[in-house]
Parts: structure tokens; C-alpha cells; sequence
């Protein structure tokens, strides 16, 4: 069982439940679970949009767009049927938020897709969880029975005609893309996980061709507490622009590792020395990836600098998916940058010619120049590739290589030029598997 | 009774498979969990699995191997019976996950995606697989199991070999 | 949609809102280059090397999913887009064997072309290649895994444009790979010790066409020769009746010039994109070994032994002359062809007319273009071509199985159906495989077309639908002839209507009048200008049949059959023709042709000009692509046969200064005694032509054909010469409608691996037959 972590400075709205038995339903009614469900039924649509939109939530998954305008972007009239999706496909190493959330209170969960289907006019919701969560999926579609059998689900909820809402739970089967909004619909609709060309966007023509709203576990879970404490007082937690906590994964060479929520706009130095105990070991620190795998590296200097989308992109990175990976002086950049590349060539659909072509060329030319084969001329073509791969994708996963490669390469150059002339060795224990054929594997 | 004549699935599954195509809009959306289910009863997505989904689902067989390589946690050989799947992604090797592979490469004595003699483990190398604030973590078919150390691994391991013997 | 103009590299473009930018900067030609795109096909963006700045956009777009809109700026060719489109080349050539030396889309691939324009030239990777034996995957497809670009422009044609589904794309990332419908592990196929993955489907190679590299390369011309080497000529297929364009890459070798390659390269057909399997490939049987390269006459031991072209000639010509001579000219029958030309069989039906003085003369018919013909008398535009099929926004369909037996025709139609939505209606007796694309099906026991027929007139769902459709094309199948078929034509009076028959030029025999009961044109043995031109008998002569009863019964003295294998087709008693003097002109020794007492090694289509007419009655040239030495066209034989004959050739062929054709008058009246002017030369000089030079120039023949045949006088000479088709409907009167006519009409039945009797002569189709009965169908029937 994951450990369940907390600080003092942390400001539950999502996790306060956490830790309490609220997957028990009749425990979660009495923890006021279902109040913001019925409150949005009696209150209507533009109410719950608005309250969204006061309460300056931004999309957790890593994108960062604000959740009552994705609302609001979906039509009011629809020939076809509308549908709510929500993306517990958590797949960005570094990041392990959903998990607790699911594990905790599924219920929110719930609460969270009816109420968006209440607000755009969707009967269905769907809930996608990555394939390697079973046992998350079991507390889920335990969480939706019993959610069916009180009559919270189904028809007349709350004995209130005509307002129904079903929901269908969904496992993937291993494939970071799918967790791409447009790639999650393919693989719900039955086929490969590759992105759908944009425009159309799901808001308009989503899952089954209808107009559909795809909000990450956080994002949903987080609506029913933001309905029931109101949105500006919700937003007033977090800074501008950037409404309310969020759960931030703590995780590598700390004291502390976990999961914790923090206002937005708290600080990453505080958040990895206070909060989560500072460098395991008294060791130095050397870098930070502030926010999942696909985020460009800050080196240690650099962690002054609060969590929010905005500031951020400012310091030349992104919040992401809320991960935090925390490196000491021991870590070897040239070994931490094989491994993300490494992942990204593993996950890439291979739909498109610069993030197949370019994942896998970092990855042989990085393996290569880990195991003691390299020369200068490849740290220039590794960031030739990569910076030839960013914004030239079919979608986002391309960037998600290219940025952090980039940022390795710009924040620790000296390390790589040092490592040609020896100054740290390949860590034996990383054997990528010789390029030809064992890569090919599969269909034949 | 299943939908299809001569199933090759358990009764149990097939009746939730005939349940299982008719709660999506398309019944073609039942296909990657369906694929998963079948994995999970008969050891990997082997041809017949294939050929018999494709009939559910009123698919080519084709249109199922499309679909089936495309997730990586599909296999179409099969495995032991408990498949150790250590993560080694960016958070847990820096909390030893190589460390832990590596050990449980001496300790079963096989290696990735190898399986062991007696048929009861084999050993995956895996992407990150949602755990990283109890890094390193490894699962057993879908156990999770955190924080773990090499000596923690072992007892886990013996966990399986013991579920065994009773 | 209306207009738009948006500026494109400093240039004002208009095109209809919504076109899509790469189309729109095409037709004002700006080429924007692209792998994955493919016009017709969905859109994929997955290549990226369309990409193109667009004002206002952070990020480069691509050039195929971007809609045009009003006021829109877009740059097609700066630095940055040169650089991101070179830097997509780099990282594809990284893992492109560069095996452009012995590949065989050396010269003709989009990749060397892009790589050429860009100088993505200089590699900077040091890991090897990752690199994979190629695979058979039938007798016609081979697989190139390295050489693959994943443009998936295969994956889509064979299922969006096939409806096939045979390929998909499996595993994910650098590890994707484009795979058949029969895995390795079930194919049961081993080569060098490795199973190989196997393709089931309609081997039309339209993935081989759309591949921009050499990943998909054909199994009959793999490694065979580069494309420079050889000449392209672009000429009709000899084997259906739709009518397609087909591109041969033709080399020249010791006898000769040879076919080494068929294909769709050069796209201005009607078929579009389009070639089916034989289209493609079995044009082998041209280069079969047995071809008959000398003429052969039967000596007393009884054997055909092979002599001179004089020998023959003269042999043949006088035994005819002489035969004519004892026993009237209706003692001897013509047989013609469905895969001559135009020009040919019009010479043969006049040969038989003229110099021989006889109606005996037939063909194999296919399809009963007589009743259509008369049936629409008195209409206009009510014959539909095959354009009207691809754009047409309802089509009926009843009868016929299209995807077998005319396939452009179901290509065309499911293209209709799939990108202007045309709504299809089938009335079958099969549950056929254009099913899957109609709106409606009604299922019509097996003779039960004419109770269909009937019930068109009913009150029910389908007949209701048919009849409220205001521009509907009925593509009839062969089941429907005579009386059934007219009372169709009867039943839905708006609509257009075409008739499937089965060969390159079945309906070009029956419109040059190769029949015993009609003229060219279909017009009447009595009194029609051809008639009295003709001054031929204006009984009807014997049918096919009826010439080998004749035959029988001793009554036949002779029968000249052109490019047909009667015996085989309609299972003639071989001793029905012992006391008959026979001659054959074909490519091989049919069972005809074995029978005979003279025997003349003939051309086919390949290697001949002319014109055909489709089954539709669109009207194309042929070109002449190939040559067999020892041979000779079909339309040379018959001139000097008749020549042989003791004919004045002049009279048969008008050609020279000094061309008459054939005089109305005969000189029996004033008119001509008084010096009136020659018909042929006055129309010659109406249509500002000259007089052809040869004898054997088949457009001399046009010419007489253009004077004399309703529906042909329209056709225009820049348009045939320039290959483009042209439609052409019979005359619109004056044909007289025959009683009791006999049904003579044969379906071939050929299917997608079938082609007459070319068939066994072609080892292309005898091998992909092997492979679809054999390989392929052991794993369709286990997976039942």
C-alpha cells in the first residue's frame, strides 16, 4: 500500500478524505459526499460553469487549460449523444497522484464526471484507467456499483426526472500515449492509441463523434470540493491565473517522498527541503524535474521559483503533471537523460516521421555515448535532433522527448563534454538491448 | 450460454464478455479490455484468443493484431505465472530500481522477459508504472509492492512461491 | 462552397472555402511536397513534410489537414521550413538502407526526389541500420521492411480504396511495421527456413502503386530492369470490359520489344488511380514462350507445319477464293473478337460483307448490346459512361458482381460512395461484395431478375427509393438480356444505363457490327446507308452456333475465326469441323487454332494501335507498347487475306491518293456515270483529314468508320489522339427492332484471376490463383 505522507503546510481540499475509508460510500455521504452532485442538479449548468470558471481550476494533467472554458466550449445542441471522459491513464513518470486518488476516495471521482456531465449535457461518462491500475479499477467499479445502488447513478438521480447519467469504467493495456486526450478516445473506441488530427476538437467531435469533455482524475476530482466551497474560495488558494492546491509528487533523493497537496504558487526550494525533508543523505542537490519526465531540467540554483503553470514556463520550464524528481550530486545526467529518452522511444505510436525517427536516434546515439562510445560531435546532433523534433509532431509526445533532452544538453553541457574524457562511467546495470533485432520484435 | 458456440474462454468470462459488448455505444470500444481479460485467463493473446475476440466484435483478426502490438502489458507468448515487472524509470532508478532488477535477475536466474524453468516467474523490465513517491516498485502479475530493497523483493518473491505449495 | 483568397508566398490564391491548402497551392502550382498525403485517401499528417508557415500559427502546419480560409497568409518554402523538412529526411534516411543502386523505385521515388530537392545528403549517425530480409508476400507483392517510410498510403488504399482491409500497422514507435492479413505463424509458408506472413486479397498491387519508395515492390518485375531502361506507353487493358488505362514499361529484347512492366504511373485513364490485378500484371502471356511465331499450315501427314508468310497467305486466300467459288459465299462463316480493335473488327464484319459476301459472321457476345441499343432508340443521354459511374449520386446495381468481373466499375463505385456519398442500390442474386457499400440490397433468386424487374413497379421500400431518384445510373450485370433487359430499360424512364460485358472490346464488336443480324452501328441489313454502301446480302447470316451446326451437317465450307477460341468457350465436337477448311489467326494454339488448316501468328492489344470501346461505349486509343517479331496484327491479316483473295484492297481499305471507298452508287446510276464526287474522298476533305498513306493503317478504316457508324461520326480526333475517352452512344434511330431474337449471349465468368483463355497462358495468374486456393485459404477456413 502506498504510504500516505503529510505536512503542515499542506492545504487539503482534494486528499482531505484520504486516509478516511472514504472508498465506503455510505462513510463518503457522511464526509458530505454527493452534497455538491445534488447542489449541481438543482442549480443547473451555467451555475456549475461558472463556479469553474471562478474557481481558475486548470487542467492537472499536465496541459494546464482551464476547466470551465473547456466546459463551455462544448455545444449546447448536439444530434449526437455527448460524452465526459476522464483520463486516469497516469503514465509520466514522476507522477503517482491519480493513484492515491482513485485508491482514496473513487467517489469524488464520480461526483466529478456526473457534475461535468450535468454542465455540458452528457449522459455517459467514461473513466480510463491506465492497465497496470487493476486493482485501482476494482475499487472503481466497486465505487460505481454501490453508486448504482443507492440510486446516485443511473436514472432519476436524486429522484429528480429526467436527470440520468451512467458511467462505463475502462482499463488500457500498457501505452503512455493513450493518456493524450485525442489518443485516449481512439484506444476507448477499440484501436491503436494514436492521436486523431486537430481540428476537430473533442469538444466538438470526441469519443463516437460526439461532443465530449476529457478532464484528468485531478481536474475531476477536484470539482465536487470547488462546488461546495464556491469557486472564488477556491481560487483564492492558489495564485493568479492559477486557482486552488494541487497534489505534487515528491519523489527521488528526498527524505520524505509522496504525495502532497500544495497551494499553487508554493515554493519548489520549500516543497523539496521543508516538505519533503530535503536531500536524502545530507547530499547536495543537482537538478530538479519539476513536473513529470517531459519537463526541461532546473539545476539546482534554479528552485527558487513558485509552482504554477505560470512561473514555471517562465523559469523555461513547465508544472506538467505536478511530479517533482529531485537529483542529488551523485546522479550522472548523461545516465538520467538515456533512461527519459529511453522511455520516450519505447512510448512513442511511431505515427509520425520526427518523434519515431528522432526517439529512437537519441535513444542508439545516447546509449552509444553512455557505454563510453561517444564523441563531441554527438552532443551536437543529439540536440540537432531534438531541437528538429520539437513542434514539428503530430502531437505533444514529440516535445515531451525533445524538451527535457534539450534541457539536459543547454543545463549540463560541461557534464557531457566531462564525460567523454571519463569523468563518470555507464552505469553497467542499464542494458538497453542492442539495436537490430530484438527492436524489431513483434509482428514479425 | 455464450454468444459464440465452442467459446475458448471459462463460462464466467464468457458471460462477461457477452455482457461487456453490449455496454459501449460501439461494441468494438470492448476490445483492448477484452484483450487484457483474455490475457489474464489463458496466459497471452494467443491465436485462438484473437480469432474468437475478432468474431465478438465483428472484427478482422487483423484489425485485433493491429490493435493487440500496440499495447505493451499484451503478450503474445506466454509467460510465468507471476510476471515480476520491475520498474526502472527516472524515479525509481534513482532509489536503486536497476539495482532491484538486476537482483532479481540472479535471484530467478532469467532475464527480461525471460521466463523461469519451472514456469512460475518470469521477469519484465517496465516503464513507469505509477509509484514513484514508494520508488522503487516493482508488480507481480497486478500486485503492486513499494519501497522495496532487494531483501524486501526476496520475501515478496517467496510470497508466490509459497501461495504455491499450499 | 464559395471562393476564398488567401495569399500564398506573396501570391493571391482563389479556391473553395475548405479546399485543403496543399490542393489549393497545387492547383496554382505551388508543390508542397508530402508522403502520407494522398488525394481521395483520409488525411494522416503523419509525414510532416507539408508543413508550412502560417501567420498567426506558433507552430509550422501541415499543408494536407489545413483548410483554406479567407485572408489567410501562408509561406510553402522559407529556411526554417527548407530546414524542418530536410531534418524529417535526415531522420528517415538514418534507417533507409540507400539501396537506391538496385531498388526498383531507383528513379522513380519520392524519397530520392525529396532527398535530391533538400540535400538531406550528409548522415551524421554511426549506429547501424536496422535491417530485415524481404518478404514474399504473394506471387505479386514483396515487402521491403528497412525500405518502409510508414506513409500507411498502402494501408489506406487497400482498405478505404479496396475495402479490403489485407494491411495494417502493428507494433508502435521506431518498431511500427506495415503487416498482411495472414500472419507469419499462420501462413504455413516457409522460406529459408522462416515462416513468412502472407497476403489474402484481390493481388490488385494498388499498395505497390501508392508506396512513394520501393517498400512494395511487384513479384513479376522486381529486379527485372531500372525504369529509365525501358519505354512507357500508355494503352487500354486487354481483359475487362471497364475500359482502364494501363502503363507498360516495355524494353527492347532480341525479338522484339517486351513488356516487363505494367502499372498506373501515368494516371490519365478513366480508372484514375485504379488498376486491378490483370490490368497490372497479366500482361506476361504477351512474352509466353508458346506463342506462335510463324505461320503454320496443316500438311498431309496431318500436322501443322510452320512456312512462309506467302506460302500461307497465298494458300489460305486461294482455297477461300475457291471454296467462295464451289460453294457461295454463305458457305462461310466469320468469327471475331472481343479483344480486337475497333478498326479490326470493322474490317473483319466488311471482309465477311464484301469480299467474301456473306452476314455469317459472329462473336462470343458477352453482354446484349442489340436490345440496349434498340431499347433506348428514340432517347438521348441515356447511355451512362464510366465517368458517370465515379460521380453519379445514385447508382443501381442489378446483376453482375463488379469486383469480379469489372472491377474499375466497383472502384468506382465505392469511391462514389465513399467521398459524394452516392447512394448505391444492389439487386443480386449473390450476396456480392458492393453490398457492403449500398444503401440498399434486394436479394433476387438466382433467374429471378425478371420478377425484379417487375417489382420495380411495386410499392415497397427499395422500389420506392429507385424510382424517387432523379439522376440514377442502373449498371446492369449479364444475367440481363432481351425481354428482361428491356423492360428495365422500360421501368425506370429518367435513369442512365450501362451494360457490363466481359472483354477490352466486346462492346466494339457488337457496335462494328461483328453479329449476323445487324450492321455496324446496329443499323439494319435492309435499306441503311451501310447497307446500300455495302450492297451486301440483306438476309441475316448465321449465328456462332449455327455456323458450327452448319459445320456439322457438312454445310460449311469454310470458317476464318479471329482472335477466339469457339471450341474451348462453347464446347464444339472437334469433328464438327473435319470436312470445314479452317483458319485461325490467334497468339497460341487454342483448341481452335489446333484444329486448323492454317494457322496466322497474330499481335494482341499490346502490340497494336487502333481504338476500343469499353463496355460502356467509352471510345479510347490503343497504343502500340510491345512487339514479337514473327507476328503480325490482326487488322494487316485480314487485308492481305483479302488482298489473297484476289480483292481490290483499295475498296476494303480506303487508303492512297487515290482512296475510294466503297461507292453508294456502285456506278449503276447517273450520278456516278456523270462524275459524282467519291463519298469517302468528300467527307476525307469535309473533315480537313488527308487520305492515309497504308493499307494497313487501321485509321484509315476510322475514317470509314467516323463516315458510316451512327454514334462514332461524333467522335473528335485531337480528343482520341490525345488519349483521352470519349463517350459514344448508338444511333438514336432507325434501328429496327428483330424478333425472336436467339440469346446468344455467354458469360464469360471469368473472375479476378481469370481472363478467357489468356488465362492459362499467363503464369502470373496461374500462380496467384495457386496462392489464393492454396496458400491463403488453409488460414481462412482454420479460422472459422
Amino acid at each position: 500500500m502506498p504510504t500516505l505522507v503529510s505536512h503542515p503546510d499542506e492545504v487539503k481540499v482534494l486528499s482531505k478524505r484520504f486516509g478516511l475509508g472514504a472508498t465506503n460510500i455510505d462513510r463518503y455521504v457522511e464526509l458530505d459526499g454527493y452534497k455538491a452532485t445534488q447542489q449541481a442538479i438543482e442549480q443547473g449548468p451555467e451555475w456549475i460553469i461558472n463556479t469553474m470558471k471562478a474557481s481558475g481550476l486548470r487542467g492537472r494533467g499536465g496541459a494546464g487549460f482551464p476547466t470551465g472554458m473547456k466546459w463551455s466550449f462544448v455545444p449546447k445542441v448536439s444530434e449526437k449523444p455527448k460524452y465526459v471522459l476522464i483520463n486516469g491513464d497516469e503514465s509520466e513518470p514522476g507522477t503517482c497522484k491519480d493513484h492515491l486518488i482513485f485508491l482514496n476516495d473513487p467517489h469524488a471521482i464520480i461526483e466529478g464526471a456526473m457534475i461535468a456531465g450535468l454542465a455540458i449535457g452528457a449522459k455517459t461518462g467514461f473513466i480510463y484507467l491506465r492497465g497496470e491500475y487493476r486493482y485501482l479499477l476494482n475499487i472503481m467499479e466497486k465505487a460505481v456499483a454501490d453508486a448504482y445502488a443507492k440510486g446516485f447513478l443511473g436514472k432519476n438521480i436524486f429522484g429528480h426526472e429526467g436527470v440520468d447519467f451512467d458511467i462505463i469504467t475502462q482499463t488500457g493495456a500498457g501505452a503512455y500515449e493513450v493518456g493524450e486526450e485525442s489518443a485516449l478516445m481512439e484506444s476507448l473506441e477499440g484501436k491503436r492509441g494514436v492521436p486523431r488530427i486537430r481540428p476537430p476538437f473533442p469538444a466538438v467531435v470526441g469519443l463516437y463523434g460526439g461532443p465530449t469533455v476529457i478532464n484528468n482524475a485531478e481536474t475531476i476530482a477536484n470539482v465536487p470540493h470547488i462546488l461546495l466551497m464556491g469557486g472564488e474560495a477556491y481560487a483564492k488558494l492558489g495564485t493568479e491565473r492559477n486557482g486552488g492546491t494541487r497534489l505534487f509528487g515528491i519523489s527521488g533523493h528526498v527524505e520524505r517522498p509522496g504525495v502532497y497537496e500544495l497551494p499553487m504558487g508554493y515554493s519548489l526550494r520549500k516543497a523539496i527541503y521543508d516538505v519533503a525533508g530535503g536531500i536524502r543523505g545530507g547530499k547536495q542537490l543537482k537538478a530538479v524535474v519539476p513536473g513529470g519526465s517531459s519537463c526541461p531540467v532546473l539545476r539546482a540554483d534554479e528552485i527558487d521559483v513558485g509552482l504554477d503553470f505560470d512561473q514555471l514556463a517562465k523559469a523555461g520550464t513547465m508544472l506538467g503533471s505536478g511530479g517533482i524528481v529531485v537529483l542529488d550530486e551523485t546522479v550522472s545526467i548523461v545516465e538520467f537523460a538515456l533512461r527519459t529518452i529511453r522511455f520516450y522511444q519505447h512510448e512513442s505510436c511511431g505515427w509520425c516521421i520526427p518523434c519515431r525517427e528522432g526517439t529512437d536516434w537519441i535513444k542508439k546515439t545516447l546509449t552509444r555515448f553512455h557505454a563510453g562510445g561517444g564523441n563531441k560531435k554527438d552532443i551536437d546532433n543529439i540536440q540537432y535532433i531534438a531541437e528538429n523534433m520539437l513542434g514539428r509532431t503530430f502531437c505533444p509526445l514529440g516535445d515531451a522527448a525533445a524538451m527535457p533532452i534539450l534541457g539536459f544538453i543547454k543545463k549540463f553541457r560541461p557534464e557531457f563534454e566531462e564525460y567523454l574524457a571519463g569523468a563518470r562511467v555507464a552505469n553497467p546495470l542499464i542494458q538497453i538491448q542492442p539495436v537490430g533485432e530484438h527492436e524489431l520484435a513483434g509482428a514479425h | 450460454m455464450s454468444a459464440i458456440a465452442n467459446t475458448i474462454f471459462s463460462p464466467e468470462l464468457a458471460a462477461r464478455f457477452d455482457k461487456l459488448v453490449t455496454i459501449y455505444p460501439l461494441k468494438r470500444s470492448a476490445l483492448v479490455p477484452m484483450l487484457l481479460y483474455a490475457q489474464d485467463e489463458v496466459g497471452y493473446v494467443s491465436d485462438a484468443v484473437v480469432a474468437e475476440i475478432a468474431q465478438r466484435l465483428d472484427l478482422l483478426e487483423l484489425d485485433v493484431r493491429n490493435v493487440l502490438s500496440y499495447y505493451s502489458m499484451l503478450r503474445t507468448k506466454p509467460a510465468g505465472k507471476y510476471n515480476v515487472q520491475v520498474c526502472t524509470n527516472i524515479s525509481c532508478m534513482l532509489r536503486g530500481g536497476f539495482e532491484l532488477l538486476d537482483h532479481c535477475k540472479h535471484t530467478l536466474g532469467i532475464g527480461h522477459k525471460e521466463t523461469t524453468e519451472d514456469g512460475l516467474f518470469s521477469l519484465e523490465e517496465v516503464e513507469c508504472i505509477g509509484a514513484c513517491c514508494w520508488a522503487p516498485a516493482a508488480q507481480v502479475n497486478y500486485d503492486f509492492h513499494d519501497e522495496l530493497t532487494p531483501a524486501k523483493m526476496d520475501a515478496v518473491l517467496d510470497t508466490y512461491r509459497a501461495r504455491e505449495k499450499k | 462552397m464559395p471562393d476564398v483568397t488567401l495569399t500564398v508566398d506573396g501570391q493571391k490564391i482563389t479556391a473553395p472555402a475548405g479546399t485543403l491548402l496543399l490542393e489549393a497551392c497545387k492547383s496554382h502550382g505551388i508543390e508542397i511536397p508530402a508522403f502520407c498525403y494522398y488525394p481521395g485517401l483520409s488525411l494522416q499528417a503523419a509525414c510532416r513534410m507539408c508543413v508550412v508557415r502560417i501567420e498567426k500559427m506558433p507552430k509550422l502546419q501541415t499543408a494536407c489537414t489545413t483548410p483554406v480560409t479567407a485572408g489567410m497568409v501562408v509561406i510553402t518554402d522559407s529556411p526554417e521550413i527548407a530546414q524542418a523538412r530536410k531534418a524529417t529526411l535526415q531522420l528517415l534516411l538514418g534507417n533507409h538502407p540507400l539501396d537506391c543502386p538496385v531498388c526498383d523505385a531507383g528513379g522513380e521515388c519520392e524519397l530520392q526526389d525529396m532527398t535530391f530537392k533538400y540535400g538531406a545528403a550528409d548522415s551524421f549517425y554511426t549506429e547501424p541500420k536496422n535491417h530485415r530480409e524481404e518478404q514474399k508476400w504473394s506471387p505479386v507483392v514483396y515487402f521491403d521492411r528497412p525500405r518502409c517510410i510508414l506513409c500507411y498510403r498502402c494501408v489506406r488504399m487497400c482498405g478505404e480504396g479496396m475495402d479490403i482491409f489485407a494491411l495494417g500497422i502493428q507494433n508502435r514507435g521506431s518498431s511500427s511495421v506495415i503487416a498482411p492479413n495472414i500472419p507469419a505463424q499462420l501462413s504455413g509458408v516457409v522460406e529459408n527456413g522462416v515462416e513468412l506472413a502472407q497476403l489474402d486479397c484481390e493481388q490488385c498491387g494498388m499498395c505497390i502503386d501508392a508506396c512513394p519508395v520501393g517498400a512494395l515492390t511487384s513479384g513479376t518485375y522486381r529486379y527485372k530492369t531500372r525504369p529509365w531502361e525501358m519505354n512507357h506507353v500508355a494503352t487500354v487493358c486487354t481483359h475487362c470490359g471497364d475500359g482502364c488505362k494501363t502503363t507498360l514499361g516495355v524494353r527492347s529484347v532480341s525479338d522484339g520489344s517486351q513488356i516487363l512492366r505494367g502499372d498506373n504511373r501515368d494516371k490519365s485513364g478513366m480508372n484514375g488511380d485504379f488498376l486491378c490485378n490483370k490490368g497490372r500484371y497479366a500482361f506476361d502471356f504477351a512474352n509466353n514462350v508458346e506463342r506462335l511465331t510463324s505461320p503454320l499450315v496443316r500438311h498431309s501427314d496431318g500436322t501443322l507445319k510452320p512456312v512462309s508468310w506467302e506460302e500461307a497467305l497465298t494458300f489460305a486466300g486461294t482455297k477461300l477464293r475457291d471454296l467462295r467459288q464451289q460453294r457461295g459465299p454463305n458457305s462461310i462463316g466469320v468469327i471475331g473478337s472481343n479483344r480486337t480493335t475497333n478498326e479490326e473488327n470493322y474490317l473483319l464484319q466488311k471482309f465477311a460483307r464484301t469480299v467474301i459476301g456473306t452476314n455469317n459472321i459472329d462473336h462470343h457476345r458477352t453482354a446484349d448490346f442489340v436490345t440496349l441499343a434498340t431499347a433506348l432508340q428514340g432517347t438521348t443521354g441515356k447511355f451512362a459512361s464510366q465517368r458517370d459511374v465515379e460521380k453519379a449520386p445514385a447508382l443501381l446495381l442489378v446483376g453482375g458482381d463488379p469486383t469480379n468481373q469489372a472491377p474499375l466499375t466497383a472502384w468506382n463505385i465505392r469511391t462514389n460512395v465513399r467521398l459524394n456519398k452516392a447512394r448505391l442500390y444492389v439487386a443480386n442474386h449473390e450476396e456480392i461484395k458492393l453490398r457492403r457499400q449500398a444503401k440498399a440490397f434486394v436479394q433476387v433468386a438466382q433467374f429471378g431478375y425478371g420478377a425484379f424487374v417487375e417489382s420495380l413497379g411495386a410499392d415497397n421500400d427499395f422500389s420506392n427509393a429507385v424510382r424517387a431518384e432523379e439522376q440514377l445510373i442502373v449498371i446492369i450485370g449479364n444475367e440481363l438480356r432481351g425481354g428482361e433487359l428491356a423492360n428495365l430499360i422500360k421501368a425506370l424512364p429518367n435513369a442512365k444505363f450501362a451494360l457490363l460485358a466481359d472483354y477490352a472490346n466486346s462492346r466494339g464488336a457488337s457496335d462494328m457490327g461483328v453479329l449476323p443480324d445487324v450492321l455496324p452501328g446496329y443499323q439494319s441489313l435492309q435499306g441503311s446507308t451501310i447497307a446500300s454502301e455495302y450492297g451486301a446480302a440483306d438476309a441475316p447470316g448465321l449465328d456462332l452456333l449455327a455456323m458450327f451446326d452448319a459445320a456439322a451437317a457438312g454445310n460449311l465450307s469454310a470458317l476464318y475465326v479471329v482472335g477466339s477460341n469457339p471450341v474451348k468457350r462453347f464446347g464444339i465436337d472437334p469433328t464438327a469441323l473435319k470436312s470445314t477448311f479452317l483458319i485461325v489467326q490467334d497468339l497460341f494454339l487454342t483448341e481452335t487454332a489446333a484444329l486448323a488448316d492454317v494457322v496466322f501468328p497474330a499481335a494482341n492489344l499490346y502490340e497494336k494501335s487502333g481504338s476500343v470501346t469499353n463496355s460502356y461505349g467509352d471510345l479510347q486509343l490503343v497504343s502500340k507498347a510491345a512487339d514479337k517479331a514473327g507476328t503480325r496484327s490482326d487488322f494487316e491479316l485480314i487485308v492481305r487475306l483479302a488482298d489473297h483473295l484476289g480483292h481490290d484492297i483499295k475498296s476494303l481499305v480506303p487508303f492512297g491518293s487515290q482512296a475510294k471507298g466503297l461507292r453508294a452508287d456502285q456506278g449503276q446510276t447517273r450520278g456516278a456515270e456523270s462524275g459524282e464526287a467519291d463519298r469517302h474522298a468528300v467527307w476525307i476533305t469535309a473533315n480537313n483529314l488527308e487520305p492515309k498513306l497504308s493499307p494497313f493503317d487501321p485509321f484509315a478504316i476510322l475514317d470509314e468508320i467516323q463516315r458510316l457508324v451512327p454514334g462514332y461520326d461524333k467522335l473528335l480526333r485531337l480528343q482520341l489522339l490525345s488519349g483521352n475517352d470519349q463517350h459514344i452512344a448508338p444511333a438514336s434511330s432507325g434501328l429496327v427492332q428483330i424478333e425472336n431474337r436467339k440469346d446468344l449471349v455467354l458469360p464469360s465468368s471469368d473472375t479476378l484471376f481469370t481472363s478467357g483463355s489468356l488465362t492459362r497462358y499467363s503464369p502470373m495468374l496461374q500462380d496467384v490463383q495457386r496462392h489464393q486456393t492454396t496458400e491463403v485459404s488453409g488460414h481462412l477456413t482454420s479460422a472459422d
